[in-house]
């Protein structure tokens, strides 16, 4: 088997190497993929959208469609994840363990038990041992708010800037898996539960295809976001680059809550009780 | 021969770009370990998107935002020249986020299999399977 895949990846290696030579070289600005469409957008993108960051017009204004359906493949990876991996499962079924925070002792709680839920003196612990943390827990608490203020920095500078719905809504994701993990799954679910993380992503996606309906109502192509004009009180030229912010936000919410879903089930293999 | 080192040296994106396609094809085709598999796989995606990047790039050139784009509109026309090709950028912009979501379905899969049979090792999987 090992020889067989040395042999196939070696043969591999040799075409990709053997066809090389016919491609530009590195940085050369006569390649070919930047001679055919990108002079367009890059010429033009600001007098067409009035945005200067030109990645962020072509994603979600010249190529809108393919980005669209980019986050109806990340929600449908999330709702994928949920199929596979959720079980509905009893509580109680297990024993569980609680600590008494001012003493650190630890009670054993036998199937059935009496629980001492919602409690301030007892927190709920995973089976496997948790020792208490109080530097991560005090950094993650510092860390998390700051995270979350830059990725909503991140979606809605996305016009003058690197940035965007796709890499904001990843950054608010990892703050919300940081908390998570920092601290625990339930806590984490008090903060945003599973149904909210579901719901947020269902409600991106329909932002985003919302708006491209707005545009046909409206009496213009789908996602054709200078029909909003009227509605935002702006010219066709603005109100595209508003279009693209709105389109925006529905991408973040969506890959934010997607994330954060992948990761409450991939955590705890979908029994949301204990995890990381 | 210095000319041959040069060629070499000026394609050296895709160099690297073939290693990566052929550490991450050898995991996925020769590891027995599913998760080892999947790693690959990333490899794979990761090589892929170094590649697009790469061939949108211009010695020497900027990154595609256009400075001051509101307050120049009109009188200074921005030139293609002096900007790096955008669209390797949003094309792989998408793709990273749907390498993530393939990422999280294929460690979905593994742990379902994990739980089915115990083992994530493909040929302990094999003899489970046709055991009964």
């Amino acid at each position: 088997m090992k020889t067989f895949a040395l042999i196939t990846v070696l043969l591999l290696g040799g075409l990709l190497f053997y066809g090389t030579p016919d491609f530009p070289d590195w940085g050369d600005p006569a390649s070919p993929a930047s001679l055919h469409v990108s002079p367009y957008y890059i010429e033009h993108a600001v007098e067409d959208t009035a945005v200067p960051n030109i990645v962020t017009a072509v994603l979600a204004d010249y190529r809108g469609y393919d980005t669209m359906f980019e986050t109806a493949v990340i929600f449908s990876a999330g709702i994928a994840c949920l199929f596979l991996l959720r079980v509905y499962r009893r509580k109680s079924a297990r024993t569980r363990l609680y600590r008494h925070n001012l003493t650190g002792v630890t009670l054993r709680i036998a199937k059935g038990g009496k629980l001492p839920e919602g409690s301030a003196e007892f927190e709920r612990i995973d089976s496997v041992w948790v020792p208490y943390d109080m530097i991560i827990k005090v950094t993650s608490r510092l860390i998390v708010p700051f995270v979350q203020l830059f990725a909503l920095y991140v979606i809605a500078h996305g016009h003058h800037s690197p940035g965007g719905g796709f890499q904001g809504g990843v950054i608010f994701g990892a703050a919300i898996i940081l908390y998570a993990l920092s601290n625990d799954l339930r806590r984490a679910f008090r903060r945003l539960s599973e149904k909210a993380a579901l719901l947020a992503s269902a409600a991106g996606v329909l932002i985003y295809v919302g708006t491209g309906l707005l545009c046909l109502l409206l009496g213009g192509n789908f996602l054709d976001y200078s029909m909003l004009a009227e509605m935002l009180h702006t010219d066709a030229i603005m109100a595209r680059s508003h279009g693209i912010l709105i389109v925006e936000i529905g991408v973040g919410l969506a890959v934010m809550a997607v994330m954060v879903s992948l990761y409450y089930n991939l955590s705890s293999a979908g029994r949301h009780d204990e995890g990381l | 021969m210095e000319s041959l080192l040069s060629n070499f040296l000026a394609k050296y994106n895709y160099w690297v770009y073939i290693g990566l396609v052929m550490i991450g094809m050898y995991a996925m085709i020769a590891k027995r370990n599913l998760v080892k598999k999947i790693i690959g796989m990333n490899i794979v995606q990761t090589a892929v998107i170094l590649f697009y990047v790469s061939i949108g790039a211009k010695k020497g050139k900027t990154i595609p935002i256009i400075a001051h784009g509101h307050e120049e509109t009109g009188h200074h026309a921005a030139q293609a020249i002096d900007y790096i090709s955008p669209l390797p950028h949003v094309l792989m912009l998408t793709a990273i986020v749907v390498s993530v979501a393939t990422l999280g379905v294929a460690l979905a899969l593994a742990i379902k299999i994990y739980r089915q049979y115990g083992t994530l090792e493909e040929d302990e999987i094999a003899l489970r399977i046709n055991e009964p």
